[in-house]
This record gives structure tokens, C-alpha cells and sequence, in this order.
């Protein structure tokens, strides 16, 4: 199909939108409804990977959309950071529906059709995010972004979902008005528009900016809540509350990486890192970002709820791409945008085997999961494949980010944040690896009753009773993700190094 | 005699003229069939007015044919004919809206009178922004609030407390009305002449104590017919009690037009009263305006938060969005008063759908208290839809209008430096999405309420209408040619009248 990357942009976005009439209409028949997530999904992937192959050519696809207020454009302009968290996006959204399918129906959850309806928009306004052309299209699908996905938070529509959902779309559109609007708006007052440019465009304006510049930054930093750098992080634990296909895909991957995505490209793309070093304006960001990174593995520590653990260890997991933009070195800005792909896959994973965990045991505490290695071992398995790339042990894709990160640390002169990352390795170890550990040395508590297996489970020989065939294979696909991408990570060096502005 | 010369005298002479024939017609469904059709007769013809003065400029009409400053000048630029559209659309829209609203909630006895009083205070309205004669605003005025006061006392069928309401309305009013009045007597004493023009002219070499208490009386006056903070005590009763399609109406349109007059008083009189540095103005403006815009943006914000009538939240939440029209007017920068000009668009497109909404709730529920809101999206998807677009607009969420306006304001106020006030203002956006947000998860996810009927939604008579401004919320937040467009070029023309001056 010979569509120009131009025209892909548009269809990024309204393909999924299509979806969400389909999935309406559909709602009545499951089948049909989730074989129309599944198409759109395709064709969605199909689409992104004409971006990315256009962009990996060295085009720059652009498309604009319409002009609000002179200067104040939707308009689209796709570059190598945005191509891959869209290709990310994608490609996890297709697991994930498969997933989705097994989750759902394996616990019978309400409301099913309002779920895969939300996710469609979800994914158009992450597309929406990943390709935009300037900070005023950014802000926009970034607050669609929050609003489509709120349904999706309090879909279990309990008071404890309740709570959950009003924390986070409190904390999520509070911080995006309050800081992020003033610090858009500041920046087209200063520099007369907003567009993404390699080297940044307050670089130009440095006498405005000047003594201004760390609290700019600051208001990105925070404003952009989903990138949940301390103190804004409560609504990621928080939005644990919802089913996990939803944590899984929009709080590992789509909605808490569209925000350290923004933060990346705003440093790369609007501040420039050659203005953030030569001022020095991001080292305390450094350090918070650090802070961040420490305080939240260790409140991940003493959390017992599988799902508690695991956001909080994805808070701290994304101060590794916050810290990579703050550190405004190549190697940093390298680290840190290969975080974003490679933290994806790892804690997707992480977090499908936790809904698998519980579709099969209805179990959600760590503490009760001693022995269930021997009962569940491929979703186990697969769990430690997960937690070793996140930890950053090869031969999995997650070592590379904290390598480059080490090295961007180092040439920024900042050593001891390389121990920082190596005393969060440690914690990352502690807190992650001691699951499958224990699931596979320890006694089970309680011998007596035998767990049942999950209904329509494929694998269901003698001691082995694992979870539902839809929530077995796509923890296992991006598994093996992460073990491919160690061995591709020069392929995907190559593809984002236009982002370090040539040299190196 | 052609149509297009004498085009804008008719917004005013055809609906003053009709309004009488409006009472003489049977009560029902006649009466409100002759009134749409006068409103969307009105609607063409501002909207001719604004299309003319778009594209070949301001017109002066001599009345009567009696030459200014004698006689009395309609003078429409680019400022005056946005809002002269902008009335006329809300009223050819609210109009057919109305009859199902307004036979449920007066006495049906009373509707001819009700459709008359209604076209008369649009006549008011599009009267005060279409005049260049400084004693005229003031007729049109008092036509306008005499007819709002019995618009408001109809609503006392459904609640007696509309009497008092309209009651306190007309005490305050008619102070309001008698400081500006005193205002014009004194400009009169200090110029010798009516016309705005004219006494510009006149003021431009002359500044006294008279000058400057006449503006302080007309500031004053105005400011109790906008409800400035804190000279807002009549508008929460007021819009809670009128019946919906009023509170819809004038909370569309009665605060803007009196906060353009502010304006056209501001800088089409004063402006070149104080010379061109402009800085006992500017005092006024810093020291006065500036710090009540923000004190009514705040604490108008937080009494809606605690409010468990939803009229009345929306009534607090008028008074609030009035603080960032008059924020942008103190601002004293091209910028700020086109933000201002936007926003008194953009606003009347939000607080239009919000009430209508809330008619329709009202029409099928019977009350507006936040429990008839419970449930609301499963009982009223279209209503409720309409409540949460214009909802979204009042908070200023990007693609619908209010993002547009605060946009401009932030604009504005970071062009100056001023960023606290920028701070400030997204600050009290905040606690829009609180009293907002409040409402609308109330609708999506409590449980309805048991006691409540069983419901259908509204009629196409309501829906159609009500969605028409839903939609224009939408539209005018991606397309701003007609609105941001104009509102600069009326910023930049009210700059050029008051320095033109000198």
C-alpha cells in the first residue's frame, strides 16, 4: 500500500478513532467487537511502521491539521524519538489487546465495551502525542490522553475506583493546567511560537530566558505529571485500582512514557541541551530526579501488593528518562530515550504476569505467592525474564539504557549519580527479583488447598495450573522482546542518534 | 431608501416595534412561533451588520436623519457588531429553545407577555451596544433591566423565591442605573454634548473633578450592572431562580454587554480624557480592577465549589469569568483587550449550553439541586453530553473556546511580565475543573436517584438549539477567524479612536 508518510500521520490518528464507532457498534457481540480492536490494532501498526521507515530514511513526515490562533498550529512533524514511541505504542497496544481479551473475560468484567472504547481513544492521543509538531498539539492530545483514560481507571466504579480515578485526574489535569499551560504559554510569549526544532528555540532568546530558564524547567518537569518525577507521582499508584490490561499498557507504556517522552523532547527539542549545560539550569533536576529514583524503590520495598510494587517501581523507572533529559549529554539523552522502549517491554511484562497471577489464583500479595512458581513456572519464568530488564542484567535490552546513562552521567561530571543507578540496581534486585525467588525456592503457606487454575486454562497437567492462553502468550512476546532488543541495540543507537545533533 | 442604509436601525426599530404585537397574540404556542421569528430576523440583520462592517469598515446612522452630535448616532465598528451578533445569536437560539422550558415553568397565561419581555430585552441589549450616544445607552439600559426584573419575578411559579430575587435585582440595578445616569449628567455639565464622539472631542483638552467623578459614577454604575466583584450580591439569586431560558439568556448576554460599555466608556471617552500616558487610568486599572478581577476569580471560584444548587454554582462561576474579562481589560494592552473581547464570546457560547443543559434537566427532573445531576448520563446521555462539552470549555480545555480565551489571557499577561497574574490565572482554572469536575462525576458515576422519575430526553426543540452551541463551543475553539480576528482588530481600532484623538 503505497500511502505517503504525510497521510499516515492523519490515519495514525483517525484509524483509531474509526475504531471506537466500530467497537461501539459492535458492542453487542464480543467476538466481533475485539476482532475490530484487533484490526484496527494492525492497521494501526502497519501505518506507524510507514512512519518509522520514512523517518529512519531521513524524511521528516509532517502534517498539518488546521491553524487555531496565528502561530498556534495542530500540526504534526514526526522525528526519530517520536517514531519509536509511537512504533512502541503500537506494537504493545496489539499485545495487549490480546491480552485485554484474555484478562477481561477471564475475570468477567462489566462493561467491557466502554473499556476497548477508551483504549481506542487512549491510543489515538498517544499517537497524537508522539508526533506532534509543537508544544500547543502536544498539550492537547496530552490532556486527551488524561481524560480517555479516566474511564478506564474507575472502570471497576467502586468508591476505592472512585477515590483512585478523582487522585488521578486530579493530580494529572491539576498539574497540566497549572504548570504545564503557564510554561506553554510562556514559552510562545517568549519566543513567538513553540515548534519542535533540532537544538531547542529558547536557545535563541537567551537573554529572556536567562534567569528564568531553571523555573521554565521546572514547570515542564512537574507539569508534565505523567512523567511522575516525585513529588507528582501519587496518581500512579493510585491508578492501580483499574484492571491490569489498563495498568500494564497505559501506566507502564502509553500514558506514563507519553510523559517522559514530553520531557525528553521539550529538553532535546525546545530548551536545547547545549543551553541547559552551558547554563546549568537542570542540575537540581538531576538531583530530584535522583531523589526520585532512590525513595521510590524503597517505598517499592515495603509495598506487599504485587501491583503496589510494580508502580512504584515504575516511578522510579521513569526518573531514569527524566534524569537521562536532565543530565543534557548525549549519552544521557541516548540513555533515556532507549529507556522509554526498553522499561516498556520489561514492565509490560512485569505487569501482565501479575494479571495472569491473578485471573489464575486471585491472588494480588507478594506474600502469598511463595510456591506459586511451581504451580504457575512459565508465568513465572517469564516474570524473571521481565525483572532481569528492568534491573538492567544482560543479556536483556534494559541493560543499555542504564549503561549509556552511567556514561552520560559521567561525562556531565556528575559521578556520583552513577551510584545512584548502581545502589538502585541493587534495590531494583532486592525488590524484584526476590518474587520469582521466592515463588520458586519457598513452601507454599498454605498446602491444603490446591489452586484450581484459571477457566479455559490451556496448560492444566497435574501440578501445573496456568493462567488462561490470552494472558500466557503476550507476557511471553514481550519477553522476548526485551531479549531481542539487547542484541538490536545498535540498530536502534543508529535510529535515534539524529537526536544528538550529529556530532559523536 | 435602500435596505442596506437603512440596515442598522432595523436590530432595534423591528424588534421594539413587534414586541407589543407579542402580547396581543394568543398565549402559547403563537405567540412564541412570532417571536423566533422576529429573533431570527434580528440574527440576519446583525449578521449583515457584521459582515458590512468586516469588509468595508465602521458605520455611522444619523437617526431620524438628524445629524450627530444633535441626533442620535448608531455607531457599529468592529466591537460593537461582534456583540450585536453575538446577542442576536444567543436570542434567534434561546428563543426556540424557550417554549417547552418556559410553558413548564410559568403560567402559560403569561406566556405572550413572557415573549414580549424577552424580545425587549434583546432590544435593550443590542440597543446599549449599538449606540454612539452616551445618554442613549442609558434608555436602552433601564428597557433591558426593566425587562429582565419581570423575566426574573416570572420564575416565581416554580419558586417563590424568584420575587425576592428579582426584587433585590431591581434595587441594585437601578442604583446601578442611577450612578451611571449621574456619571452622564456630570460628562453632560463638564461637555455640553451626548455623543460619545463628541464628548471624547470635548474632553481631550479638558480635565477637572467633574470629568473624573463622572467616570467614577459611571465605573461604578457599570460595574453593579456587570457584577464586578464585589458588586455581584444580585446576579447568584437572580440567574438561580429565573426561569432556565432566561438564566440562560442574560447569563449569555447581560454581563457582556454592560462590560462593553465599560470598555467603549474606557477608551472610546476616558482614554483621551487622561492624555496619552493614559496613567490616572492605568491607576484605576492596576489599583482597582486588576486586584477585584482576581479577588472575584478566587473567591467566586470557591462559593461555587461548596454549592449544591447547580444554577447557582454556574451563577458564582459567571462571576468568576467576569473577573478574567475584566482582567484582560486591566491589563490596559491591545493583547488583554482582545482576550477580553474573545472571552465575552467564548463565555457566552459556554454559559449558553450550561443553562440550557440545565433547563433540560429541569424540564424532565424537575429542580436543579446537584441530586437531580446523579445518574444524569445514563438517564439524559444527550443533555448530559452537552453539560460535559461546555463544561470542558468553561475549564478550558484545548479544542473547545475557553481554552482559546485563556490562551489569550496568558498571552497577554506574560507579553507584560506580569507572570504572577498569569499564575493567578490558570490558579483559578484550577478550581473551575473542582466545581466542574464535581458535577460531572456526580453524572457519569453516581447511581440515579430512586426517587426521581423515570425520564426521557428533551424534546428536538431543546436539543437542536442546545447542541447548536455545544457545537459553536467546538468550532469556535479550532476556528477563531470570526472571533480572535475581529477582537484584535476591535482592540486595535479602540487604540487608534483613543489616540486618534490627540
Amino acid at each position: 500500500m503505497p500511502i505517503s508518510p504525510d497521510l499516515a500521520i492523519a490515519l495514525t490518528l483517525l484509524v483509531p478513532v474509526i475504531g471506537f464507532f466500530a467497537i461501539w457498534l459492535l458492542g453487542k457481540s464480543p467476538n466481533l467487537r475485539e476482532g475490530a480492536t484487533l484490526i484496527v490494532g494492525g492497521v494501526l501498526l502497519l501505518l506507524v511502521l510507514t512512519i518509522f521507515t520514512a523517518v529512519g530514511n531521513g524524511e521528516s513526515p509532517h502534517f498539518l491539521l488546521i491553524n487555531v490562533i496565528d502561530g498556534l498550529n495542530i500540526e504534526f512533524r514526526v522525528e526519530p524519538l517520536g517514531a519509536l514511541f509511537a512504533l512502541i505504542a503500537s506494537g504493545l497496544w496489539i499485545i495487549n489487546s490480546l491480552y485485554s481479551i484474555g484478562y477481561m473475560r477471564g475475570t468477567n468484567e462489566k462493561n467491557q465495551t466502554r473499556f476497548y472504547m477508551s483504549f481506542a481513544v487512549a491510543i489515538s492521543s498517544a499517537m497524537g502525542i508522539a508526533f506532534a509538531g509543537n508544544l500547543f498539539t502536544l498539550f492537547i492530545f496530552y490532556e486527551v490522553l488524561t481524560l480517555s483514560t479516566f474511564p478506564l481507571v474507575t472502570h471497576k466504579g467502586n468508591d476505592a475506583a472512585r477515590r483512585g480515578g478523582r487522585i488521578y485526574i486530579g493530580i494529572l489535569m491539576g498539574t497540566s493546567i497549572g504548570l504545564l499551560l503557564p510554561a506553554i504559554a510562556w514559552t510562545y510569549a517568549i519566543t513567538g511560537g513553540g515548534d519542535f526544532t533540532l537544538g531547542g528555540i529558547l536557545a535563541s532568546h537567551v537573554d529572556e530566558v536567562g534567569p528564568i530558564l531553571p523555573i521554565l524547567l521546572g514547570l515542564y518537569a512537574f507539569g508534565i505529571g505523567k512523567a511522575a518525577l516525585m513529588p507528582i507521582h501519587p496518581w500512579l499508584p493510585n491508578a492501580m485500582v483499574a484492571p491490569t490490561p489498563v495498568s500494564a499498557f497505559l501506566h507502564a507504556v502509553a500514558v506514563v512514557k507519553a510523559g517522559v517522552f514530553s520531557v525528553l523532547k521539550i529538553v532535546v527539542y525546545i530548551f536545547g541541551i547545549d543551553l541547559l549545560r552551558d547554563t546549568g539550569a537542570s542540575v537540581p533536576f538531576i538531583w530530584l530526579a535522583a531523589i526520585s529514583i532512590l525513595l521510590s524503590s524503597m517505598i517499592a520495598m515495603n509495598k506487599d501488593n504485587l501491583k503496589a510494587r510494580l508502580a512504584y517501581s515504575t516511578v522510579s523507572q521513569l526518573s531514569y528518562v527524566t534524569l537521562g533529559a536532565m543530565l543534557a549529554t548525549q549519552m544521557g539523552i541516548m540513555g533515556g530515550a532507549m529507556q522509554i522502549a526498553m522499561h516498556a517491554l520489561g514492565k509490560m511484562t512485569l505487569f501482565m504476569c501479575a494479571g495472569a497471577i491473578y485471573v489464575a489464583t486471585h491472588k494480588q500479595h507478594i506474600s502469598e505467592m511463595r510456591g506459586l512458581g511451581r504451580v504457575m513456572p512459565i508465568t513465572f519464568g517469564v516474570f524473571f525474564l521481565g525483572a532481569m530488564s528492568i534491573i538492567g542484567l544482560p543479556p536483556l535490552g534494559g541493560s543499555w539504557p542504564k549503561f549509556f546513562l552511567m556514561v552520560g552521567a559521567a561525562d556531565a561530571g556528575q559521578i556520583a549519580i552513577i551510584v545512584v543507578l548502581m545502589i538502585s540496581s541493587i534495590f531494583n534486585v532486592i525488590y524484584l527479583l526476590s518474587i520469582p525467588v521466592q515463588a520458586f525456592l519457598l513452601e507454599a503457606d498454605d498446602t491444603t488447598t490446591k489452586p484450581k487454575g484459571a477457566k479455559g486454562a490451556l496448560i492444566q497437567w497435574g501440578q501445573l495450573k496456568e493462567a488462561p492462553f490470552w494472558c500466557l502468550v503476550p507476557p511471553i512476546m514481550t519477553a522476548t522482546g526485551s531479549l531481542l532488543l539487547f542484541f538490536m541495540a545498535g540498530g536502534l543507537y543508529d535510529y535515534l542518534s539524529p537526536l544528538l545533533g550529529g556530532a559523536q | 431608501m435602500n435596505f442596506i442604509a437603512q440596515l442598522p436601525a432595523l436590530p432595534i426599530i423591528v424588534p421594539l416595534l413587534l414586541a407589543p404585537i407579542t402580547i396581543l397574540l394568543p398565549k402559547g404556542r403563537p405567540a412564541w412561533i412570532f417571536a423566533t421569528l422576529v429573533s431570527w430576523l434580528v440574527f440576519f440583520f446583525c449578521a449583515n451588520l457584521l459582515y458590512q462592517v468586516y469588509v468595508s469598515g465602521p458605520i455611522s446612522y444619523a437617526l431620524g436623519g438628524w445629524a450627530p452630535p444633535l441626533g442620535i448616532e448608531y455607531r457599529i465598528d468592529l466591537a460593537n457588531s461582534l456583540l450585536l451578533f453575538l446577542v442576536s445569536g444567543i436570542g434567534a437560539i434561546v428563543f426556540p429553545y424557550s417554549y417547552n422550558s418556559i410553558m413548564s415553568e410559568i403560567d402559560e397565561r403569561q406566556s405572550p407577555a413572557f415573549f414580549a419581555a424577552l424580545l425587549l430585552c434583546m432590544t435593550g441589549l443590542l440597543g446599549v451596544t449599538i449606540t454612539g450616544d452616551a445618554f442613549n445607552v442609558f434608555v436602552f439600559l433601564e428597557i433591558s433591566s426593566l425587562s429582565t426584573y419581570a423575566l426574573v419575578a416570572l420564575g416565581a411559579r416554580r419558586d417563590r423565591r424568584a420575587l425576592t430575587a428579582a426584587f433585590n435585582y431591581l434595587v441594585m440595578g437601578t442604583i446601578g442605573a442611577t450612578f451611571f445616569v449621574i456619571g452622564l449628567g456630570l460628562l453632560y455639565q463638564a461637555t455640553g454634548t451626548l455623543n460619545m464622539a463628541d464628548i471624547q472631542a470635548k474632553l481631550s483638552t479638558l480635565d477637572n473633578r467633574m470629568v473624573q467623578s463622572g467616570f467614577a459614577f459611571i465605573f461604578v454604575g457599570m460595574g453593579l450592572k456587570l457584577a464586578m466583584f464585589p458588586l455581584h450580591l444580585w446576579l447568584p439569586n437572580a440567574y438561580t431562580y429565573a426561569p432556565s431560558a432566561v438564566s440562560a439568556f442574560l447569563a449569555a448576554t447581560a454581563t457582556k454587554v454592560a462590560v462593553y460599555v465599560l470598555i467603549r466608556f474606557f477608551y472610546s471617552i476616558f482614554h483621551a480624557a487622561y492624555g496619552v500616558d493614559f496613567s490616572s487610568l492605568y491607576a484605576v486599572l492596576n489599583y482597582v480592577i486588576l486586584p477585584l478581577a482576581v479577588a472575584g476569580m478566587f473567591i467566586a471560584s470557591l462559593v461555587a465549589v461548596f454549592q449544591e444548587d447547580v444554577k447557582r454554582m454556574l451563577a458564582y462561576s459567571s462571576v468568576a469569568q467576569i473577573g478574567y474579562m475584566l482582567l484582560g481589560l486591566s491589563l490596559g494592552t491591545e493583547t488583554g483587550l482582545a482576550a477580553t473581547m474573545v472571552h465575552m464570546f467564548n463565555h457566552a457560547l459556554m454559559k449558553a449550553a450550561l443553562f440550557m443543559a440545565v433547563g433540560c434537566v429541569v424540564l424532565r427532573l424537575g429542580g436543579h439541586r446537584i441530586q437531580h445531576f446523579s445518574g444524569l448520563a445514563r438517564r439524559m446521555p444527550l443533555t448530559s453530553g452537552a453539560f460535559i462539552i461546555a463544561g470542558l470549555s468553561l475549564v478550558g480545555v484545548p479544542l473547545t473556546t475557553g481554552f482559546v480565551s485563556k490562551w489569550m489571557l496568558l498571552q497577554a499577561t506574560f507579553e507584560l511580565g506580569q507572570w504572577v497574574v498569569s499564575f493567578l490565572i490558570v490558579a483559578s482554572s484550577l478550581i473551575a475543573v473542582v466545581y466542574m469536575g464535581r458535577i460531572i462525576e456526580v453524572m457519569l458515576r453516581q447511581p440515579e436517584d430512586e426517587v426521581l422519575p423515570e425520564v426521557k430526553e428533551v424534546p428536538l426543540t431543546m436539543m437542536i438549539p442546545m447542541w447548536l452551541v455545544v457545537i459553536a463551543n467546538i468550532y469556535f475553539g479550532l476556528q477563531t477567524d470570526l472571533t480572535v480576528d475581529i477582537a484584535r482588530g476591535a482592540a486595535e481600532a479602540f487604540n487608534l479612536i483613543a489616540r486618534g484623538a490627540l
